[in-house]
């Protein structure tokens, strides 16, 4: 087990080098430096002093060094953009990418795994061939066209909800919040759905091709053989087994969740660090796409680490070594 | 052990067959035999003959789109094949129990040993979770599990294959069910540990008074361990009869094939035989008798007229052999026609 | 069970065609995939307007809703966007656009895949281990943010005004690379079962080239996992290049995509315009599902254990 943790967090750090050194070559080579720092009419002179003094001029390595420990401090310079600090624009933005993600992580998952489990257990059933086929649909439509199509129905038709902006927030510290008023609530709704709903697809078409799977397992056989109730084999035998892969696949959909909160985010005006992403794109703006880079990378490898650890909740095989293969 | 009671299970005419897209299959055709309390009953045959599918229409899981198109399977004289699930899963574990070929394969690899066993006694059995608990702690010394009390909160995995199929044949037992449906119980073991648990099976049912269907293509153990056997071919029982009579004084010519391949048994010092051919495809069973392209005893009746089982001393046997009418005139085996 | 298992074989055997025809909804999909790109491909003849020719452009025609409604006129069937270009005929054009970057971008990411994965495989050692752990990190971000960091890479190399020039083929390449790594893990894997047969031994030996062997050898192997993940990459390629156009750094709205028309037309949205944006919408899930449907067949028909 031990082992095992100390590859994962091996290979979560190489995930991490690999990413900085990405950022770091965009930030140093694509980008320019000196113009996160000082005007565009600041004289060549000037910036080449700067370059000096910043260490620009040192060898590839050592900058390397010096911009990772920069990176490790959240200090990436100014944005071209706006010239203000990337690491205050990203961080006033984060909430409210981080409160989206979670609001349509929460609803691919509760609305997912039940549906999943159901049309695994009755897959001949014809509402559970309606949910395949809905589900086939739901993968077939970009996230951006979801987003219209739920902004065109529920707010330009039926005016029931809004389609931009986070709508009434409060503030605790650094952190707003969308979860303190119904305003807030309501703005969260659509675009929760409609990030939320690849997800839901795929997560529902997940459990359901793995539940089929167990089902036909020997211990299900067996289970049954025992004369156990449906119920039993059913949400706990079976859910139980399912459960390994959907962590897996969830966990890597929690994390493409955050990166695809960049669509989402433009549809609905949303100003979360996707949409200022986004922008930095359009814009050219260097610093930021390279902190954007970084900041992705590590939420990657902490939530990669999270279903590790999950792992070790559900599979007891993964609980050390068989104690004691005792002999026949 | 054969008591001359009523018999405690009764398996009348039975049919279990397969809608395929290129018409129906019939896996078992007209089956029909009785297992006495207490009785080990052995039923050989090679993969394909219907053995499994037998057995698990007795215990009610054939698996879809195989079902049971006909005949009755009663328990203690009540019939079992036409319940509702729900009354059927009652009886499966409480009144009939299973063990599966795989033990590798049988358990739930995410609960511990002691979890599955408790939740199979108390679906079964009015126990608190602690007395339930006893009872499976019980049950695992009595089926030779070493050191129990530390390993009944055990993961499968950590089991070897011998220990976990006696981990299975606890939980087969441990509602106190009259009939164990055994389906090769050892195929998937080694060697040296299919003996000990053969005796293992033989010990406990006969204590507990338990019947088996011993389901297996392993002559050698049914012949250590079978009170009677039942020897199947291409869906049919071809031969039934006490195992001592089947092995010693085989009926059906393929009986005879079967126990001259086997070492050990049958003709001693004698060489090895061996039947020619196969056993048919479901899609293309010959009329008449199914053994009769491999028949080296034929007659013509064999190629039309199909053998009901008939008595043959103190078996029965599906062969014209023992009819009064005998098999008509010889027919050459397929293999000479061939040949000439 | 016996006949269980002969009935799997042959349906394995049995032509992909009667699986084909078996499957009515497969059929559909073929027929409005072909008939997509047919129109597509042939919207210079078919399309009843130019619509990025400024010259036949009249702001008169602006805004006019599809035909059937009030205001509505037979010559703009689908109505007419807020520059008076009809929606059907830019439909047609920005079709054949989002099929153009779907294909050759496929193509980019095959070629790629294939080469990596057949060198990875073949050489071994540390070539195999770097590019398999390129392939690693990069797996662990979506496809969409790959080709969004490349686009923003070659926007940061060159002017803007160049870029427009060249968006077309930056997007192939983004969206082309950000699909490599399945093409080269299904390559690789078959190089290395296919390496230590008795036979790729017995080539090497006569002397035959490597390349040689892994051409001949290897690739008829792979040729049907390699169609199905195109066919499926194709539907993502589609989705990706829409996005992208979508979120305003793909194709320019003087080339524009089925992606970039739902982006004009999403900024009139509010306003009730819904036509200019919902037709393109409609367009592009269609094909996209049709590819997909095609997809998850072929995936089926090749490999029916998998069902």
């Amino acid at each position: 087990m031990l082992a095992f943790i100390l590859r994962r967090l091996a290979q979560s750090v190489a995930v991490l080098l690999t990413v900085g050194l990405v950022s770091f070559f965009l930030f140093q080579y694509v980008g320019d430096p000196i113009n996160s720092m000082v005007g565009q009419d600041t004289p060549a002179a000037e910036r080449e002093a700067l370059r000096e003094k910043l260490g620009l001029n040192d060898p590839a390595p050592v900058q390397f060094v010096h911009f990772i420990n920069n990176a490790a401090h959240g200090r990436f310079g100014l944005s071209y953009r706006t010239s203000e600090p990337v690491n205050r624009l990203i961080l006033e933005r984060m909430p409210a990418t981080l409160e989206l993600s979670f609001c349509a992580a929460v609803f691919a998952l509760l609305v997912g795994i039940p549906m999943g489990v159901y049309t695994g257990l009755y897959p001949q059933h014809w509402s559970s061939r309606l949910f395949q086929a809905v589900s086939l649909i739901g993968i077939s439509l970009p996230t951006f066209l979801i987003g219209i199509l739920l902004i065109l129905l529920f707010a330009v038709i039926l005016h029931w909800l809004p389609s931009f902006g986070r709508g009434q927030t409060s503030t605790f510290g650094w952190w707003t919040t969308n979860f303190t008023s119904w305003k807030g609530l309501q703005a969260l709704i659509l675009p929760s759905i409609t990030l939320g709903l690849f997800q839901l697809t795929l997560i529902m078409r997940l459990v359901r091709s793995e539940m089929l799977e167990v089902m036909r397992t020997d211990y299900i056989k067996f289970a049954r053989a025992r004369g156990l109730t449906n119920r039993a084999i059913n949400f706990g035998h079976a859910l139980k087994n399912t459960m390994v892969p959907v962590i897996t696949v969830t966990g890597l959909q929690l994390g493409s969740l955050i990166a695809f909160a960049l669509v989402t985010e433009t549809v609905f005006a949303w100003p979360g660090v996707g949409q200022l992403f986004i922008q930095s794109v359009q814009f050219n703006d260097i610093p930021v796409m390279a902190a954007y880079l970084m900041l992705i990378g590590l939420l990657f490898v902490l939530i990669n680490l999270v279903v590790d650890l999950l792992y070790f909740a559900v599979d007891p095989r993964l609980r050390g070594p068989g104690t004691a293969r005792a002999g026949h | 052990m054969v008591t001359n009671n009523a018999p405690l299970l009764e398996v009348k005419n039975l049919r279990v067959e397969f809608p395929t897209r290129r018409g129906t299959l019939l896996a078992v055709d007209d089956v029909s035999f009785d297992i006495a309390p207490g009785e080990v009953l052995g039923v050989v045959g090679e993969s394909g003959a219907g053995k499994s599918l037998t057995g698990n229409a007795i215990i009610g899981l054939l698996e879809p789109p195989g079902r049971i198109a006909g005949g009755e399977v009663r328990l203690e004289g009540k019939r079992i094949d036409n319940l509702p699930y729900e009354e059927m899963r009652k009886i499966r574990g409480a009144r009939i129990g299973a063990i599966f070929q795989d033990p590798l394969t049988s358990l739930n690899p995410l609960y511990s040993v002691s979890r599955q066993l408790v939740e199979t006694i108390q679906t079964h059995m009015p126990l608190s979770a602690s007395a339930a608990r006893a009872r499976a702690l019980d049950l695992l010394k009595e089926v030779g599990i070493p050191g129990a009390e530390q390993r009944i909160d055990h993961y499968p995995h950590q089991f070897s294959g011998g220990m976990r199929q006696r981990v299975v044949i606890a939980l087969a037992l441990c509602a106190g069910p009259r009939l164990i449906v055994a389906d090769e119980p050892t195929t998937a073991l080694d060697v040296s540990i299919q003996a000990q648990i053969i005796a293992l099976l033989k010990k406990l049912c006969r204590e507990h008074g338990t019947s088996v269907m011993l389901v297996t293509h392993d002559m050698g153990v049914i012949a250590e361990t079978a009170d009677r056997v039942a020897v199947m071919y291409a869906g049919r029982i071809a031969e039934i009869g006490p195992v001592r009579d089947v092995i010693k004084n085989a009926k059906h010519p393929y009986t005879k094939g079967l126990m001259g391949s086997i070492p050990s048994l049958g003709h001693r010092a004698e060489r090895l035989t061996q039947i020619d051919g196969s056993m048919p495809r479901l899609t293309e069973i010959p009329t008449g008798c199914a053994f009769n392209p491999r028949c080296t005893v034929r007659g013509e009746r064999c190629l039309v007229e199909r053998p009901e089982l008939m008595a043959a001393d103190a078996s029965r046997a599906a062969c014209w052999l023992h009819d009064a009418g005998g098999v008509g005139t010889p027919v050459a085996p397929v293999r000479e026609m061939a040949n000439a | 069970m016996a006949n269980g298992s002969s009935w799997l074989h042959r349906a394995a055997d049995s032509d992909i065609w009667w699986s084909f025809k078996s499957s009515s909804l497969t059929v559909v999909a073929a027929v409005v995939t072909v008939l997509i790109i047919g129109i597509a491909f042939l919207s210079p003849l078919l399309a009843p307007h130019t619509p990025f020719d400024p010259g036949s452009l009249s702001l008169s025609d602006g805004l006019k809703p599809p035909a059937w409604m009030t205001d509505g006129d037979w010559s703009f069937v689908l109505g007419t966007d807020d520059q008076g270009r009809d929606v059907l005929s830019s439909i047609m054009y920005g079709t054949r656009l989002s099929l153009v970057v779907g294909l050759a971008s496929v193509i980019v990411s095959m070629a790629i895949g294939i080469t990596l994965g057949l060198v990875s495989g073949y050489v071994g050692g540390t070539t195999d281990a770097v590019i398999m752990r390129i392939a690693d990190v990069q797996l662990t971000f979506p496809a969409i943010l790959v080709a969004l960091l490349i686009d923003g890479v070659v926007r940061g190399l060159i002017s803007v005004k160049r870029h427009d020039e060249i968006a077309l083929f930056v997007i192939i390449g983004a969206i082309g690379l950000s699909f490599w790594v399945q093409y080269a893990r299904t390559i690789r894997g078959s190089v290395l079962v296919e390496k230590n047969k008795e036979y790729v031994q017995a080539a090497r030996v006569i002397g035959l080239s490597p390349t040689l062997i892994m051409v001949r050898h290897v690739l008829p192997n792979v040729t049907g996992p390699v169609l199905v993940i195109a066919t499926i990459n194709l539907g993502l390629a589609i989705i990706s290049e829409a996005t992208l156009s979508f979120l305003g750094v793909g194709l320019p709205s003087t080339q524009p995509s089925l992606g970039t028309l739902i982006r004009l037309g999403n900024e009139l949205l509010q306003s009730g315009e819904w036509w200019i944006t919902v037709f393109p919408g409609i367009t592009l899930a269609a094909l996209v599902l049709a590819v997909n449907l095609l997809g998850d067949w072929l995936r089926d028909a090749l490999n029916p254990k998998l069902r």
